[in-house]
């Protein structure tokens, strides 16, 4: 099967972004945790939280890389694999780009510093400032990069001219409609998923036996922490419908198989799709919900797809995505409850086998939700590149060998990806924190 | 001056910084691993390394801003240096990504992998060749439009001389670079042993380096006259400094005398060498495609940009230089006393 170079170039930067948002989630929420620990070990002069942050900075100094790494390929990509879209596009989204870039350089001369700074100061509290400018250059190269990706979603702030971009308002083009929604969603989710990426791991120690008071203490905090942020995230959650049905009504009616614009729409979850008639079938459906989440009233209309061209249309199998998320989302909330609730009233139980299980697997599921949660907002905006203006097939690139591309940086993130693995793991097996403390203290 | 000008004043700016410190970067790699191979990487690996443990994202970055920026200020460079250059533009993707993520691995990871510190120091030699060709397709004659298709004259760029002469002169300077910058920090170390050997790569390379520059020159005549002819009609003099710069250098060097001095002479020369040649080819971004005032994005874009621009090198200058005082100037850091 010959694919073509719209399709080739969309599978290389799926790819891209599939890959590097791993570690671009961790590199936007690690650094806060970095801090909680570091500031309560400072607070409560305990050791166990400074070696904490300590092995959480070291770890992240590897993620970090292979963030940085990935994050040019993606910005180089957008131009190697886009460049009719980034020649209209481009003027428009320059300044939150370069923003982005400079938020980033500040988050990576803070993070040098850091680093190398541990016992150097005479105060520990001055080591835990250096960690404030890292926090806030990643949450807000975070804030510009995603206002970049609103900006696709609801393009504002310019007129074209025969395909020519005429007038230009950059702050306009920046703060688009889409931007509060999104980039509050983003930043908030990136700091879920840190958190229970630290609690798995803290998770997965305890069960193989080490029932220390160094992961029991990291357990605890993660675990509190990916719960705090995990009931946030329902806010921003709801933000985001509001403004999905307000802005991108197409885009909310292909998750939910909204069809027919009418009052009181219903909220569905799970089902399948008869794609001939548009009838859904085992679904669960919560009379009048949609209407509510959409527009904080049951009875306001709701726009169905039928408004809309047939070939301006998502594909409908995100409301399946959307379904496993929400799954995720669950389960996530209801294991970190439970723990922590024992946490304050059953103390004796926190530790049972089948919690610890239970969240071990909080952070994979949340990096997966990541995941499903671009491609729901990547292929709910098909077939738009730019909506309203552009579509993904005319901005890909004309250029020949798209599909040895393809393969070369499939190579590169599979090496990347094993290699990682390995210096992490070897990095925290050889080094228990146990013997790091003892060593420390012995300094 | 008006803004196109400025704006590409500004990105040229970032391009020489990055060449800079990407050069000691690169160039330390392959010391690293040189140094490794004929077995005095006991004397050196311990400097290269304490120098380049803080830095080595920042240089990255350095490459990124250069590359937003010049998106941001001339959009027409995505369109035709974007289709032209996917596989040469992946192919250095790679080999930076390869590089970045090795280079944390073995510095965080395991120290004495081999493998690592090969890729390492190999990448550090092949990034500055497959980088310095943009350079030369930006002089033009390999890349073509024809009926609106944009075409990339491959063959044509590697079966030329003047290319590869560019390769050569790359990897020459950035060795050079490299080595004097080396040189002035085992100085400041008071390491003798590393201070020694380093002296001597930096002497090794002088030489190369001036005459693959007059290379260059010759190369350029032939590829691109009227270039050439704005070098030498208009900015003689800033290529007569760079060369009374690097005679300095290689004296003070030569003479064991004030290393930072030196380095300093080194930064000179490339400044003067790499503004006349960036002075000589305005105005063309992609010669005869793309010039500053054709590719310019709109005035309103523009002039944001070079107003963030300032506002964040009020932000970073400050704390480019923290890093510095602490990590370069702090005597007992270099020393390895902290």
């Amino acid at each position: 099967m010959e694919l073509d170079n719209v399709t080739l170039s969309r599978l290389l930067t799926s790819m891209t972004l599939i890959f590097h948002i791993i570690f671009a989630t961790i590199g936007v929420g690690i650094p806060l945790m970095i801090a909680i620990a570091e500031g309560l070990g400072i607070l409560k002069k305990d050791p166990h939280y400074t070696l904490m942050a300590r092995r959480w900075a070291r770890g992240y100094t590897i993620t970090v890389a292979v963030g940085v790494v990935t994050g040019t390929c993606i910005g180089l990509q957008l131009s190697l694999l886009w460049p009719s879209f980034m020649r209209i596009a481009g003027q428009a989204i320059s300044f939150p780009l370069f923003m982005e870039t400079f938020a980033f350089f500040f988050e990576a001369i803070f993070l040098g510093i850091y680093l190398y700074t541990w016992d150097r100061f005479k105060k520990p509290i001055y080591h835990w400032l250096i960690i404030l400018p890292v926090i806030l250059g990643s949450t807000l190269s975070a804030f510009f990069i995603t206002t970049v990706n609103a900006f696709m979603n609801t393009p504002q702030g310019f007129t074209l001219e025969n395909g020519v971009i005429k007038t230009v308002d950059p702050i306009a083009a920046m703060f688009n409609p889409a931007a509060p929604s999104k980039t509050l969603h983003v930043i908030v989710t990136a700091y879920v998923a840190s958190a229970l990426i630290l609690t798995s791991i803290a998770a997965i120690q305890m069960l193989r036996g080490k029932m220390t008071d160094y992961t029991k203490k990291g357990l605890r905090l993660a675990a509190t922490m990916g719960l705090i942020f995990a009931v946030l995230t329902g806010v921003t959650g709801d933000v985001s419908a509001k403004f999905l049905a307000h802005y991108q009504p197409e885009k909310l009616a292909a998750i939910e198989w909204h069809f027919e614009t009418e009052k009181g729409a219903d909220f569905i979850l799970f089902g399948t799709l008869d794609d001939e008639t548009h009838e859904v079938k085992y679904e669960i459906r919560i009379p009048k919900l949609l209407s509510f989440l959409s527009f904080s009233d049951f009875n306001a209309p709701v726009t169905g797809l039928n408004e809309f061209p047939e070939d301006e249309i998502p594909p409908l199998y995100i409301h399946y995505l959307f379904d496993i998320k929400m799954t995720f989302v669950g389960l996530i909330i209801s294991m970190t409850f439970l723990f922590v609730a024992f946490s304050i009233k059953k103390k004796n139980w926190m530790h049972n086998k089948l919690l610890l299980t239970g969240l071990a697997l909080t952070g994979p599921l949340a990096m997966i939700n990541i995941e499903l949660g671009w491609m729901i907002a990547e292929i709910g905006r098909q077939p738009w590149i730019l909506r309203g203006f552009m579509k993904v097939s005319e901005g890909a690139t004309t250029a020949k060998g798209l599909g040895s591309m393809f393969w070369l940086f499939f190579a590169l993130y599979l090496f990347l990806g094993i290699f990682c693995t390995i210096v992490i793991r070897k990095m925290f097996i050889h080094n228990p924190p146990e013997e790091e403390l003892a060593y420390r203290n012995k300094k | 001056m008006n803004t196109e000008l400025l704006g590409i004043i500004v990105l040229w700016t970032f391009l020489y910084g990055y060449i800079i410190v990407a050069s000691i970067d690169f160039g330390a790699g392959f010391f690293a691993y040189y140094g490794k191979v004929t077995k005095k990487d006991h004397l050196i690996s311990n400097i290269i390394s304490r120098y380049l443990s803080p830095v080595w994202e920042i240089t990255n970055v350095f490459f990124v801003f250069f590359f937003v920026g010049i998106i941001g200020f001339f959009p027409s460079v995505a369109y035709y240096y974007g289709t032209a250059l996917l596989i040469p533009g992946s192919i250095s993707l790679v080999l930076l990504a390869i590089r970045g993520s090795f280079y944390a691995f073995s510095n965080y990871g395991s120290k004495e992998n081999k493998i690592y510190l090969f890729l390492y120091g190999a990448t550090g030699l092949l990034i500055p060749a497959s980088l310095c060709t943009v350079l030369t397709i930006s002089g033009g004659g390999y890349i073509v439009e024809k009926n609106g298709v944009i075409e990339f004259l491959a063959e044509k760029l590697l079966t030329s001389i003047y290319s590869w002469s560019v390769v050569i002169i790359a990897i020459i300077s950035v060795l050079y670079i490299s080595a004097t910058f080396l040189t002035y920090y085992a100085s400041k170390a008071k390491d003798e042993g590393a201070l020694a050997i380093l002296r001597q790569y930096a002497l090794f390379w002088t030489v190369p380096t001036i005459l693959s520059s007059f290379l260059l020159f010759v190369g350029l005549r032939d590829n691109n006259l009227h270039f050439y002819q704005n070098i030498i009609d208009r900015y003689w003099w800033m290529f007569l400094l760079s060369f009374i710069c690097f005679l300095i250098a290689s004296l003070l060097i030569l003479l064991k005398r004030y290393y930072g001095v030196a380095f300093l002479f080194v930064m000179l020369q490339f400044f003067f060498a790499f503004f006349g040649y960036g002075a000589a080819h305005l105005p063309y971004i992609l010669d005869p495609y793309i010039t500053i005032y054709n590719g310019y994005t709109n005035e309103t874009s523009g002039t944001m940009l070079v107003i963030v621009f300032v506002l964040g090198l009020l932000l970073l200058v400050p704390s480019l230089l923290f890093l510095f005082k602490l990590f370069l100037f702090d005597a007992e850091y270099v020393q390895g006393k902290k």
